[in-house]
């Protein structure tokens, strides 16, 4: 049963060397749901992704997990209730699906503990959960794009952490690749109430698959809350300096936005 | 003045159009000028300082007495540092823009060492001993090697990027140096020759074998100084530059060859000098720009007052003895390099 | 055995089952050849105490190592062959493991100790100590050892700019190794001919006329640096997954790393200090080691087993197969040299890990 896991970002200030990234950020992670962090590029959502999971350190303010502050614990027990799939995870060479899977069990070894049943069975059930058991033999260096993701995401759920967060899971795939992703992540959302927060940079995707929406600009948020509440013209605007119409989309009910850009548009009605 | 940050040169392009030519023009005979002092100092100063009236009388011909006979040694000296340090640092520039690699330096691809293991194996093997035929071993040695780590620092995903083309010279060097010590150890006949020939010095430079590279040396230069307009083009990308209506491989295969000669017959003649070909074109482009038409002549004045002010330092610093230009450069100019590579942001590397 | 079988068929194998199964495969192999490669070397140990110009019975041998005074091969065997022996493989032991801890962090196998300045500065220290302070022995040895630590400490902070990365350590340590190499080439140009004689033979990594007193130091650093890299094998596995992955595992990445490298730079400089800088060990024992082990295993015993051999077998190849005797610095090197470029073109060919 997976616990109900409080993470918070209180007057977070961060930045690289001498440039300042985010200022004063205050945010909220509702527990069991799917967050999405959007924004235009450069306005800080890896950022601030990489310091909720203790990757960068803040200039000011803290991270706070059930109000225990992240740089504070102890790397392997974060590493237990907080998992990261970074955005571009190196594969070692000629490393197996089973093995690298199996990586993501490291949280829960001791220094010169020995493989248990139970790192087995985690393994396994991230295997069939992300539908890759199949390709337990085969080196990760063969695989199409989407596998390889879904592989990954396999790596981070043998973890069995109780939030997730992911750095633009999808952007290097396809579109029938980014959907299959997606989906994946949804059905872990709602059969373990896995948290799940991720950075995404299509928007559409990010309003249809996301319960919960954070855009950010010039590292601060802009607006915060459902969908329809985010996403609407005045937000598109002011975040990504773009017109735009925002309609319901009629396959999902979330809103969608189409851009207006000098060409190709009718006079809107 | 502003200072090009980013590391693909053609995004100063725009900086190009800017920079006053009259700019170039005043930094170019500021750079003359000191090169022509450093020549000076060079002839004047050593383990015995020597007056006007012995250089006048030297150039006039006359070897009497020590000042003359000094400036009879130190002449031929300087010509070759000036020579060897515009023709390295004109390599290390066309290296750069035909590989697009700020880490090209012909030091950095081992090109170095494969001249020496070929100039080796011709001692020990053909009995080779004229300085002509060491030239064009040279050559010939620091062709293939520049080729061949040009070529296996390019496999793979990437192209070439500086980091793989480094590691590849740098494990190519490893490599045949190895030869060179098999080859070398068991023949003390050549140990002595080679040794002195390996640490890369001005110190035994005649007007003989000055005349001997100069041909070499020529063909270089214009082959380079040519293939200006070239780089400037081939520094976009090869497909953009094939899209303005380069002729992109027999321009970069021109611009390597002028490279190429102009490193191994310094080399041949006053062993392997490294990191002037890095550090020269570097520095110039902070003053000149990217464009080549300019950076090039830059790079070889400036080259040749940096091999000179080395080797002046080198006599002046230990004296009576000295030390050999080849290991100043390398105290110089391996800082630098390390400058560089922290300055930089790493993904750009 | 495949795993495809159609759906009326029961699935012979649960995943789990697959998994465990993947993974016994992985870790038996290694085991074997861990068993093979140590078996290897005890043979090539014997084999070097036997053989040589006087051939020497084993009951003689084992005399010897008892403590017997055993006449001629008290000397031959006790004094010569033994240290020498024992020296070649502990010191190999050393270049492996240190060598492919630095692969494996680095994440590129061109990576190795050799070409990053550690080799240069321990050799840069010995040329300095050997012609221009005319010491020689172990102060030779203890200069050498500090000279390797400092100038991987140097390469660590230049190389720091919030936290050390790999692309950035491994050109700083090309530069910092051409500036050392020189410093090395100008002590020598310096050097009266018999200085430069046993700085020669130093820097071509040479056995001849090894003691114990060489011998015993490198035998504490592994005792005492060996343990502390395979307590740290987990982690460095998980480093090779990228710095960002291997800390939202758990992996504390920056003190990991620091003694990570401090533990291989200390055995590479004890080894290098008691045999000199052997070429291409330290570089070729992890690629080695990695093409007959197998990906996704620890390669830190693999790879020092075999360093252990290579220089095992280098040696005695460098004083018997040629007419005259050869350092076993320059048998690795002409041997190791293609090897070494049929590793470079595939290394970028694939992408380069190790």
């Amino acid at each position: 049963m997976t616990l109900i896991h409080t993470l918070a970002v209180e007057n977070l200030t961060l930045g690289y060397g001498d440039r300042t990234v985010i200022e004063g950020l205050d945010l909220v992670v509702p527990a069991g749901r799917i967050t999405a962090i959007v924004g235009a590029n450069a306005c800080g959502k890896s950022t601030l992704l990489r310091s909720m999971s203790r990757l960068l350190v803040p200039r000011a303010g803290q991270v706070l997990l059930d109000g225990k502050q992240v740089h504070r614990m102890p790397a392997k027990e974060l590493a237990r209730t907080l998992g990261l799939l970074p955005q571009s995870p190196i594969a070692p060479e000629g490393i197996t699906v089973a093995d690298l899977v199996g990586r993501g069990r490291n949280p829960h070894q001791r220094m010169f503990s020995r493989w248990s049943a139970e790192d087995d069975e985690a393994v396994a059930a991230a295997l069939d959960a992300t539908d890759t058991a199949s390709l337990a033999d085969r080196s990760v260096d063969e695989l199409s794009g989407g596998q390889r993701q879904r592989v990954w995401i396999a790596m981070a759920l043998a973890q069995q952490t109780d939030l997730l967060l992911l750095d633009e899971p999808t952007t290097f795939l396809d579109v029938s690749h980014q959907v299959e992703v997606l989906d994946l992540l949804t059905d872990l959302n709602h059969s373990r109430g896995t948290t799940i927060v991720m950075v995404l940079h299509d928007l559409n995707l990010a309003a249809r698959y996301a319960d919960h929406l954070i855009a950010l600009a010039d590292g601060r948020v802009h607006a915060v809350g459902a969908p329809h509440e985010v996403l609407t013209e005045e937000t598109v605007q002011a975040v990504f300096g773009l017109s735009s119409r925002v309609l319901l989309d009629p396959t999902s009910g979330r809103p969608m936005m189409l851009p207006i850009g000098r060409h190709n548009v009718s006079v809107p009605v | 003045m502003t200072t090009p940050t980013t590391l693909n040169p053609a995004a100063s392009s725009v900086a190009i159009v800017r920079r006053p030519k009259r700019l170039r023009s005043l930094w170019l005979l500021v750079s003359l000028a000191v090169l022509a002092g450093l020549m000076l100092a060079s002839v004047m100063i050593g383990s015995r300082e020597v007056s006007w009236a012995e250089i006048m009388a030297a150039l006039g011909g006359s070897i009497d007495g020590f000042g003359p006979a000094a400036v009879a040694t130190r002449i031929p000296r300087t010509l070759l540092a000036v020579v060897a340090g515009a023709a390295l640092a004109l390599s290390g520039a066309v290296m750069q823009g035909v590989t697009r690699n700020p880490l090209a330096d012909p030091g950095i691809l081992g090109v170095n060492v494969g001249a020496s293991l070929a100039v080796v194996c011709g001692m020990a093997y053909f009995g080779l001993t004229s300085a002509s035929e060491m030239i064009w071993v040279a050559i010939v040695g620091a062709g293939a090697t520049a080729v061949f780590v040009y070529t296996i620092g390019s496999l793979g995903r990437g192209g070439s990027t500086p980091l793989k083309l480094a590691l590849a010279g740098a494990a190519t060097s490893a490599a045949l140096a190895s030869f060179v010590t098999a080859v070398v150890l068991p023949r003390n006949d050549i140990a002595e020759g080679v040794r002195s020939w390996q640490i890369g010095g001005v110190g035994g430079a005649t007007l003989e074998s000055i005349r001997v590279v100069a041909p070499f040396l020529l063909v270089g230069l214009i082959v380079s100084l040519l293939s200006a307009r070239s780089l400037n083009s081939l520094a976009l990308g090869d497909d953009l530059a094939a899209g303005l209506g380069e002729r992109v491989a027999i321009a970069r295969a021109a611009a390597a060859i002028g490279a190429v000669v102009l490193c191994g017959a310094i080399t041949a003649v006053a062993g392997p000098i490294g990191f002037v070909g890095l550090v020269v074109p570097h520095a110039c482009r902070l003053i000149v720009g990217v464009d080549h038409r300019w950076l090039l002549p830059f790079s070889a004045v400036l080259g040749a007052a940096l091999l000179t002010g080395a080797d002046v330092l080198g006599r002046i610093v230990a004296r009576p003895s000295e030390i050999d230009v080849g290991i100043i450069t390398a105290l110089i100019g391996a800082p630098f390099f390390i400058y560089i590579v922290r300055r930089r942001k790493v993904r750009e590397l | 055995m495949t795993l495809e079988r159609s759906v009326a068929d029961a699935p012979l194998l649960s995943t789990a089952q697959v998994v465990a199964r993947g993974r016994v495969r992985r870790t038996a192999r290694r085991r074997w050849v861990i068993a093979v490669l140590a078996a290897l070397i005890v043979l090539g140990y014997i084999v070097s105490l036997l053989v040589g110009q006087t051939f020497y019975s084993p009951a003689e041998v084992i005399g010897v190592i008892l403590g017997q005074d055993v006449p001629g091969a008290s000397f031959t065997v006790g004094r010569l062959r033994l240290p020498r022996a024992t020296l070649a493989v502990l010191a190999g032991l050393c270049f492996g493991m240190g060598g492919v801890t630095f692969q494996t962090m680095l994440r590129n196998p061109l990576a190795s100790p050799d070409i990053i300045g550690i080799s240069s500065g321990a050799s840069a220290a010995a040329a300095f100590a050997i012609v221009t302070l005319s010491i020689s022995g172990t102060a030779v040895s203890v200069l050498a050892i500090g000279a390797g630590l400092g100038v991987a400490l140097l390469i660590y902070a230049l190389s720091f700019k919030s936290g050390v990365l790999g692309t950035r350590l491994i050109l700083i340590g090309i530069g910092i190794a051409a500036m050392l190499d020189s410093l090395t080439a100008y002590v020598l140009s310096r050097a009266a001919m018999w200085d430069l004689q046993e700085a020669t033979r130093w820097l071509t990594g040479n056995l001849n006329g090894v003691s114990w007193a060489q011998t015993v130091p490198v035998l504490i650093a592994l005792v005492v640096l060996a343990p502390v890299l395979l307590g740290q094998s987990r982690n460095l596995s998980m480093s090779q997954l990228g710095d960002d992955t291997a800390s939202a595992l758990g992996v504390r990445v920056e003190r990991s790393r620091l003694i990570l490298i401090i533990a291989a730079v200390g055995l590479i400089a004890f080894a290098t200090a008691a045999a000199g800088p052997i070429a291409f060990v330290a570089f070729l024992a992890g690629p080695i080691a990695a093409r007959i082990v197998g990906p996704g295993v620890s390669l830190l015993v693999p790879a020092a087993l075999v360093g252990a051999l290579l220089v095992l077998v280098g040696d005695f190849l460098g004083q018997f197969a040629f007419g005259t005797r050869m350092p076993v610095g320059v048998i690795t090197g002409v041997l190791g040299a293609p090897y070494l470029i049929y590793l470079i073109i595939r290394t970028n060919r694939a992408g380069g890990s190790l």
